[in-house]
């Protein structure tokens, strides 16, 4: 026999592609009637972090814009910043603290516990859109529409799209209080785990974005 | 078959027994991957359609013909043409058929899986592509009809509305639309792929015993999963200065159509510019790439030899994904950029040839010292390295900028991106087509007239596309809607007669294609063996059509390589990627 199939034998159990046995299925995402597979626990993982470099990308592909067309400077004004931005800052921070508690609750088997800081962070998030919508409100009172200027186009279209993310995660929290996760393929504590990493991505986001409306005006 | 038999797994499950759930809202991903394939066909006979009506203005400009409302095509229509037929065939074609077509339906079966990792998202991915291409083809049955900017789209005009033309009004907002919801569809099915990938692959099926085609998928849609975020945020920037009277790039001081625009100011197209391209080079690399991939299998295929260099090959696939994102500044030589950017992009740019050399030597170096089998698939598979390196080689003019400062913008353009990522990727297409039907539907494609298509395809598009370097050479401007109208290039009407002939008869061969489809999937000779090309991969180890959960509920393990051809020692020239060692016959 030849040597490369010897090679080969060693290289299966060093195989990256093998592994452990993935875990046994449950049901495909609510679906009896599809090709049912065993999805190993990482691949939600994987496709969130891919998920999140996508929106990297979108919003990075906003953010090199806001500087470019800062850059042109010709009709570039000043957007005033409404201090509840500030204040909505702090909210999305403690969110994402008290998501962490939750999710410690939850991994301790403390359920009550664990639901009550899920609705709470849950709450925050909701919080925190109703604060931007009052900066949206407290801009446009001032006069500062979406075509006034770039700086305003910008401070609308970037809240905008942080916040249509946030109302994913939002979705997302629902989803881990909601689901009958006794019949899922992952369990309610991996999905917790997802929606935690989501939310404090939204949150640095979040930051992001503020330090380039604040600093870049 | 020896480590997967069709029946009895204890994870094996029924197909869903009501057609709906089968056929039109499935999560398999071969269903899912033939819809994409009959969307892909859809649109590439649309496409041609659109094309054949430009070919037939552009060589007999003053001719009237009936289909057109007073007998001649208006210069909007033929500006229409343009745009859609490139927007078609690049969104609909080139991005869906080879990646999510053939992706879908072969990535879970050549790495051992039983679907894609979200099977639902992969439904949910097609129907929004679908529902794209409702969006774009419904531009063109609104008033003012379709957009007029190319695919490309560039503002001003096309951030102004109607006043900058009628199809910049509803159809060019239809048109962003539309693309805005097939990134978010490419997003989807790029984000399932890689996961697929990364996290399915069956026991033993190592990053080196990945078959190139799954490495071209895999490389594919991680620049779909970083380019299509951007093209969808400059899409939403476009259809604000549209729809919301911002200024993102539109420049203060316009004339249009006779007036002043007073309403937006201070932007700058070329933002779009660096958007759309920053989007748009990888978008060529999609549109190539599996193409590469399914070249590289076939040719070590039907060689019955290794792919010479796998190593090389996979790393020349990801230096090729990579560089696609340095370089997007090569659209833009004439947008009066830096000479020092236009340096680094130009550079950059040529550094590409590397990788694309290692390729093209390893592919003849694959088929060196071969027993070279001539059938349909390995056909379209050579002819696939002949568009590359035809289509490549005017790729290096067009990178120094002082050369495309005068290419720039002519048929020169026209002839090296089509045979390059038009031709040359359809070419992967057609060759997948004609190596994986028996496996898709149980039926050889007529390899008789397969050869016919091939051969007047093959020359067809050369006859085309060669005599388009020398127009652009002799300073013909594309886009011209009637090149008679000037003088210095009435002398080069009989060239536009000459391709638009060239351009039928292709045309007319795909018919035979079609008809080799649809007779074949009738009357086709019965694929019966699994594995009738005595292939390595997993798919040939499985019936033809593969069961509805691939492997019968069972996990195949693989030991081999990819591509195990005349493995010295062994009985038969193949090894299969599943076969035990201690099933591999001796000599």
């Amino acid at each position: 026999m030849p040597g490369t199939l010897v090679d080969d034998v060693e290289l299966i159990d060093a195989g990256r592609g093998g592994g452990n046995p993935p875990p046994a299925g449950g049901d495909d995402d609510g679906d009896s009637s599809g090709s049912q597979q065993p999805i190993p626990r990482r691949a939600y993982f994987t496709a969130l972090q891919l998920g999140l470099a996508a929106i990297v990308m979108f919003f990075m592909a906003l953010a090199s814009s806001y500087i470019v067309r800062k850059g042109l400077g010709v009709d570039w004004q000043s957007t005033p910043l409404p201090r509840v931005l500030w204040f909505n800052t702090a909210i999305l921070l403690a969110s994402s603290v008290t998501i962490v508690v939750a999710r410690k609750k939850l991994e301790g088997g403390e359920r009550e516990a664990f639901h009550s800081w899920w609705w709470v962070t849950t709450g925050l998030g909701l919080l925190f859109l109703a604060g931007q919508i009052i900066a949206w409100r407290q801009l446009a009172a001032a006069g500062m529409l979406l075509a006034t200027n770039p700086s305003s186009s910008f401070f609308y279209l970037l809240t905008a799209a942080h916040g249509a993310h946030l109302v994913g995660g939002i979705l997302a929290l629902f989803y881990v209080a909601f689901r009958p996760w006794s019949r899922s393929r992952i369990s309610q504590s991996t999905a917790a785990e997802l929606t935690s990493i989501y939310w404090h991505f939204m949150d640095g986001l979040w930051i992001f974005l503020f330090a380039l409306l604040t600093l870049g005006r | 078959m020896v480590t997967h038999e069709n029946g009895g797994g204890h994870g094996q499950h029924q197909p869903p027994s009501g057609f709906i759930r089968k056929y039109i809202f499935s999560i398999d991903h071969k269903v899912i991957g033939i819809q994409y394939l009959c969307l892909a066909l859809f649109s590439v006979f649309l496409g041609m359609g659109l094309s054949a009506l430009m070919r037939l203005h552009l060589a007999w400009p003053t001719t009237h013909w009936f289909f057109f409302a007073g007998g001649l095509m208006t210069p909007e229509q033929y500006l229409a043409l343009v745009t859609m037929h490139g927007t078609i065939m690049i969104f609909m074609v080139l991005t869906t058929a080879p990646q999510s077509g053939f992706g879908n339906y072969f990535l879970p079966i050549q790495i051992g899986a039983a679907d894609m990792a979200f099977p639902v998202l992969n439904m949910m991915s097609f129907w929004t592509t679908f529902v794209s291409l409702m969006v774009m083809v419904a531009a063109f049955f609104v008033a003012g009809g379709a957009p007029i900017g190319g695919w490309t789209s560039y503002p001003p005009l096309s951030a102004l509305g109607e006043i900058a033309g009628p199809g910049q009004g509803g159809g060019e907002t239809l048109w962003i639309i539309g693309l805005a919801i097939f990134c978010a569809a490419s997003l989807m099915g790029a984000l399932n792929f890689i996961t697929t990938l990364i996290d399915l692959r069956a026991k033993g099926m190592t990053l080196g015993r990945l078959p190139l085609t799954c490495w071209t998928w895999l490389v594919t849609a991680i620049l779909g999963l970083l380019a299509f975020g951007v093209l969808l945020a400059a899409c939403i920037l476009l259809l604000l200065d549209r729809i919301a009277g911002t200024s993102f790039f539109i420049p203060g001081g316009l004339v249009i159509t006779d007036q002043v625009i007073t309403w937006h100011k201070g932007g700058s197209p070329l933002l779009w510019q660096h958007l759309f391209w920053f989007f748009g080079h990888p978008e060529v690399y999609i549109a190539i790439l599996p193409g590469m991939g399914v070249a590289s299998h076939l040719l070590s295929t039907f060689s019955r030899k290794p792919v010479f260099g796998y190593r090389a090959m996979v790393g020349a696939v990801c230096g090729i994904g990579f560089l696609g994102f340095c370089v997007w500044g090569h659209h833009m030589f004439v947008s009066g950029m830096s000479p020092y950017s236009a340096f680094a992009f130009s550079i950059l740019t040529m550094t590409i040839g590397v990788p694309s050399a290692i390729k093209t030597f390893n592919w003849l170096g694959t088929i060196w010292g071969g027993k070279i089998q001539f059938n349909c698939a390995m056909l379209f598979a050579l002819g696939f390295v002949s568009l590359f390196v035809s289509g490549g080689l005017s790729g290096l003019f067009l990178a120094q900028p002082s050369l495309d400062l005068y290419l720039h913008d002519t048929y020169f353009v026209i002839a090296h991106f089509h045979l390059i990522m038009g031709v040359a990727a359809i070419f992967g297409m057609f060759a997948g087509m004609y190596f994986w039907f028996p496996k898709m539907f149980g039926k050889f494609l007529g390899e008789g007239i397969g050869k016919v298509h091939f051969w007047i395809t093959f020359i067809g598009v050369y006859c085309i596309f060669m005599p388009m370097h020398f127009l652009g050479l002799a300073g013909h401007p594309r886009r011209y809607f009637d090149a008679s109208a000037v003088t210095f290039l009435q002398k080069l009407q009989p060239v536009h007669v000459f391709i638009t002939y060239a351009a039928f008869i292709t045309i007319a061969a795909q018919f035979l294609f079609l008809f080799n489809v649809i007779w074949s999937l009738i009357a086709g000779k019965e694929a019966k063996e699994e594995n009738p090309w005595h292939a390595t991969t997993l798919e040939w180890s499985i019936p033809s059509p593969p069961p509805h959960d691939n492997f019968g509920g069972l996990e195949p393990v693989v030991y081999h390589g990819p591509y195990e051809f005349s493995v010295p020692g062994a009985a038969d020239d193949y090894i299969p990627q599943h076969l035990a060692p201690n099933l591999v016959r001796k000599a």
